[in-house]
């Protein structure tokens, strides 16, 4: 019963996982490229539009970035849940897509704090009600012996995307220096493109539908689904690292403080870590189908607990920063796709959506908490005592979290 | 057959974002060769009467220069320097201009310019640009930037302040300082700073400090490196001419997102005197002389573009436009 991914090849029997990555994959990957172009390219510049040509203050800024970070959180379930009841997670994720591009449209016309804002949460609805969709679309045209390589190679085409926007943003600045509404247009563009191929090209899958035609008992959604033992093992673990997983933003601060090359390059920290996080994406994805997906998924933890033991050194320069970006980038790509394959591996079909959604949220939310504790322990103790203490408690959880999952990774090797 | 369609909407779509960008960058470029009012002027901190330096924001080949005019007679022709930057401030002698040193790799400095607009000393900046400062002798400057982090930074806003001399001394950022907070010693790891303002006394200035969400006008000294607060509710201080009295934008919001009005404070006898200018005001005042101030107000339909509005400094009287399509205005003397 544990076996809850339907059979499909007899490749992914042998337990090789030399299956080739779907093309719809692919494509999905190159949707998520344009419409990341499109939401990075407008995020960069979001503080020096606000500050800069707006005149509203750093505060306003807080607020909106605060709006950034929570709506995609919170109804990313929601969307999990439609896409999961619906049994059509494309035209669900179509929806999230098609509401963000809409946005950008919105974007030339507004003016003022409100209206901004308004915006921003908009777009930010979109992004949240597209994502657990669209990974279990990715998890339904994958092969499950290479599920951790799909995601790799999916996050790995989104991480370009992610990288490139910014980048193409400057650009523009660069050579009209209030082209703000500019970037708005590029942006645009980017999202529609990407609207019209996923409605275009990628075929509509009915997971449930499918599951029944392999064979298996029709399953409706029921929320009972997500009691699955396995599952609740999974979002616990991902909840417990989520909370000692503290924003990057800190680790930059700390970095930029020690080091004059850091601070030089603040903007660009998160770059590196992007590019960091577009190499290892497909070799970690692999490495995590055949060594096993929670495995991975806890000991990449430890790429994060190298990155604070960075931070927390006494010593600054352009060496330890970016041997701290190289851990942080190989940190996510340990992690991110690799959770959603993990939670689409031990969800049935029928609630797959939804098991996505919900070890991410709890991902979110564990952040979420991890940070504004981190916060308070910052202004308590100092910073690198702080650093020091979520460090230690850290290399505390991963053991004992790596106990917790095994139950997992033993279903996942003997695959 | 869905693939063509996807094919070609995709190869139109991104061609017509494509050709509108190709558009708008030859646009602004045919517009950056019309030539501005006035034509392209040194530098001059060396001045005959008062100045008024700014930087221009008129959407033409002026925009985002570092341009003057007479404070006999600010709508009178501006001279518009070759010197380009965010934010800038004259004082006798010495500027400090803050730049985005935009490109595909963007990064922020502050620069420290001599009389011709040269770079004399440049310090990186870890965000973007805020306040720019320079004591009335030239000597000592002083510079803010919002520390931001990117997507994934939940840390709200942090600023980064540091007090330099023209001569090489680096006081470093002011968070080393030693804080007073009403008499008593404060160390907590949430206090900011900015806006720094220099006084006729080389080792006094003055600035804002915050920490727990209230912000205090504090005194600084610079031999003793100590900041000791004045008055509560004050931010980006400004000191008047006579030293008698400090202008500076108070919180006046009732909600989480700030607004802000002028007030001066009278530093003899604490009292303080509210503007009656309605408008949420963002900047740091600038003191025409010792009864009028001046400041910048973005223009709420042109993205980029501001105007410098003055008021009475007693509050006697509503604002009036003073330079138009220019921010950061600084005084220079002679």
């Amino acid at each position: 019963m544990y076996i809850s991914l339907p059979q499909r090849g007899d490749r992914s029997k042998t337990g090789a996982p030399a299956a080739r990555v779907s093309s719809v994959v692919i494509t999905l990957g190159v949707v998520s490229m344009l419409t990341d172009v499109s939401s990075e390219s407008v995020a960069s510049i979001l503080p020096l539009y606000i500050t800069g040509a707006m005149g509203l203050s750093m505060i306003a800024y807080g607020f909106i970035d605060g709006i950034y970070q929570g709506v995609s959180a919170i109804v990313r379930i929601g969307g999990g849940w439609a896409s999961d009841r619906t049994d059509n997670p494309k035209w669900v994720a179509f929806f999230g897509y098609a509401v963000s591009a809409v946005t950008k449209v919105g974007l030339l016309f507004v003016s003022g704090f409100a209206g901004i804002a308004s915006v921003i949460a908009l777009d930010r609805l979109g992004k949240g009600v597209r994502t657990a969709p669209r990974d279990a679309l990715i998890t339904a045209s994958s092969e499950p012996s290479n599920l951790g390589k799909s995601f790799g190679v999916h996050r790995m085409l989104d991480t370009i995307g992610a990288a490139g926007g910014p980048l193409l943003a400057f650009l523009i600045l660069f050579f009209v220096p209030t082209g703000y509404h500019l970037v708005f247009i590029v942006s645009l563009g980017f999202a529609v493109v990407g609207v019209v191929i996923l409605g275009l090209v990628v075929p509509a899958r009915r997971p449930r539908r499918e599951s029944v035609a392999a064979g298996e008992a029709r399953q409706p959604f029921r929320w009972g689904s997500l009691a699955e033992p396995r599952l609740r093992r999974l979002i616990l673990t991902a909840g417990i690292l989520a909370v000692l997983t503290v924003g990057d933003g800190f680790i930059y601060l700390v970095l930029q403080d020690r080091s004059p090359f850091a601070a030089q390059w603040f903007p660009l920290l998160y770059v590196g870590t992007n590019v960091a996080f577009f190499i290892f994406a497909v070799p970690l994805g692999r490495f995590a189908d055949r060594f096993g997906r929670a495995r991975v998924f806890v000991l990449g933890h430890v790429a994060l607990l190298a990155a604070y033991a960075c931070a927390a050194l006494p010593v600054g320069g352009a060496a330890v920063t970016i041997v701290c970006l190289v851990l942080l980038g190989a940190f996510y790509a340990a992690t991110d796709g690799v959770l959603a394959a993990l939670a689409g591996e031990v969800c049935p079909p029928e609630s797959r959506a939804t098991g996505i959604a919900a070890a991410q949220t709890v991902v979110a939310i564990g952040r979420l908490i991890g940070s504004t504790a981190f916060g308070i322990l910052w202004f308590a103790a100092g910073r690198e005592l702080a650093v020091v203490i979520v460090a230690a408690a850290l290399a505390a959880a991963i053991p004992a979290l790596l106990v917790l999952i095994r139950p997992l990774t033993r279903v996942a090797v003997n695959e | 057959m869905r693939l063509v369609v996807a094919a070609a909407l995709t190869v139109v779509l991104l061609g017509a974002t494509a050709a509108y960008c190709v558009v708008a960058i030859l646009g602004y470029q045919a517009r950056q060769q019309t030539p501005p009012d006035a034509q392209a002027a040194a530098f001059a901190t060396q001045v005959a009467a008062d100045r008024i330096v700014f930087r221009a924001t008129s959407p033409d080949a002026a925009y985002g220069f570092v341009a003057s005019v007479s404070a006999a007679d600010p709508s009178g022709a501006r001279s518009v320097s070759d010197v380009a930057c965010e934010r800038i401030y004259s004082g006798a002698r010495s500027s400090m201009c803050l730049r985005i040193d935009r490109g595909v790799l963007t990064t922020f400095s502050a620069n420290l310019l001599d009389e011709a607009g040269a770079v004399a000393k440049s310090w990186p900046l870890p965000g973007i640009p805020s306040r720019a400062r320079v004591s009335p002798d030239g000597e000592r400057v002083a510079f803010t930037s919002f520390v931001t982090g990117e997507a994934y930074a939940t840390v709200g806003f942090s600023t980064a302040t540091q007090i330099a001399t023209v001569g090489g001394d680096e006081f470093g950022n002011l968070e080393e300082f030693g804080l007073t907070i009403d008499g008593e010693a404060n160390t907590a790891a949430d206090r900011n700073f900015w806006g720094v303002t220099f006084t006729n006394d080389p080792d006094i200035f003055y600035a804002t400090a915050a920490t727990n969400s209230r912000t205090w006008l504090v005194r600084g000294s610079l031999a003793a490196r100590t900041l000791t607060t004045v008055h509560e509710s004050v931010e980006c201080p400004s000191v008047s001419p006579d030293g008698t009295r400090i202008a500076y934008k108070k919180n006046v919001s009732t909600t989480a997102t700030a607004y802000w009005s002028i007030a001066v404070l009278d530093l003899a006898t604490n009292e303080e005197t509210v503007m009656p200018d309605p408008r949420n005001i963002d900047d740091q005042i600038e003191w025409l002389d010792d009864s009028t101030l001046l400041y910048g107000v973005p223009r709420d339909d042109q993205p980029g573009d501001s105007d410098v509005w003055s008021i009475p400094a007693d509050g006697s009287g509503a604002s009036a436009l003073f330079i138009e399509h220019a921010s950061s205005p600084s005084v220079v003397r002679p």
